[in-house]
């Protein structure tokens, strides 16, 4: 899987999407319109959405209830893309995300997986001993909070929303935002208010 | 067959991939043990068949929380696994 293409893979590649072309199923226009939108995914899409949902009730419902349209409403293309759920954070539950068969990740609002979250490594450990694994990324959880690993098996893509930290109170949603990270929105660790 | 939240599951202890060629979404360690349905997701077409190129039926997808010490032998008691799961692999437990 890692490493360069071999020219083979890529004229294997050329000819797979001539004839996909040439039968109408896609087209030049669409394959680059997929990059392009592959390309803007980032964690700043996913870390926008849970900054409103902190600040913003009535999305917030939304986001739990429809994580695809909220994302929608945040002008992500969900087209195409599979459906989104959100797992909200409480003061007694924190939710830890894995594919353990793959590699499953919600790029639409997050964008690539990092290198981690594709390891063997983690997809063993985080459902097995995920308090390890989370201390490891220095995260300790408060006494008392319990741990929910979502093993994200099929056709959803799952995004945590984490709990709003305290000290952060009278932000606006772009300070807020700007305090969300990637890890954040998988459970491997928390934000703080820095 | 539609699960309400709050139904008690047991993932069925099949190993149909020993047989055959095989594309399944229900992970090994969850194979064979109790859980209890959190809520119906939706329904999906059957990956099992269009990983083969098959038309896939319609399948009822829920998401089953377990215990996740039970199922390791180790781990903080309380502490849970939540995972999403075809119809065809639950039995009522």
């Amino acid at each position: 899987m890692a490493g360069q293409p071999t020219p083979e893979s890529l004229d294997l590649l050329e000819k797979l999407v001539a004839a996909l072309i040439r039968r109408g199923i896609t087209s030049e226009a669409a394959i680059a319109a997929k990059i392009a939108s592959t390309d803007r995914a980032s964690p700043e899409t996913g870390a926008r959405m849970v900054a409103r949902a902190w600040v913003d009730p009535a999305y917030r419902a939304l986001l739990l209830r429809d994580g695809s349209a909220a994302a929608e409403a945040m002008g992500v293309t969900m087209a195409g893309q599979p459906p989104l759920g959100v797992l909200e954070d409480t003061e007694a539950l924190h939710h830890l995300v894995v594919c353990t068969l793959c590699s499953c990740y919600p790029r639409a609002v997050i964008g690539y997986p990092p290198h981690w979250y594709k390891s063997a490594a983690y997809r063993a450990r985080a459902v097995r001993e995920p308090r390890a694994v989370l201390a490891e990324f220095g995260t300790v959880l408060p006494a008392g909070m319990q741990v929910r690993v979502v093993d994200s098996t099929a056709d959803f893509r799952w995004m945590v929303l984490p709990a709003r930290p305290a000290g952060t109170e009278g932000w606006d949603e772009a300070r807020l935002a700007a305090i969300v990270q990637r890890d954040h929105l998988v459970g491997v660790s928390l934000p703080h208010a820095a | 067959m539609t699960l309400e939240p709050g139904a008690k599951v047991r993932v069925r202890d099949a190993w149909p991939e020993r047989h055959a060629p095989m594309h399944i979404r229900t992970p090994h360690y969850l194979r064979g043990r109790q859980g209890v349905v959190a809520r119906h997701l939706g329904t999906f077409a059957n990956p099992e068949a269009i990983a083969f190129g098959r038309v896939g039926e319609p399948r009822d997808l829920y998401h089953v929380v377990f215990d996740q010490p039970s199922v390791w032998g180790e781990g903080a008691a309380g502490d849970t696994l939540m995972v999403e799961l075809f119809e065809h692999w639950l039995e009522e437990a």
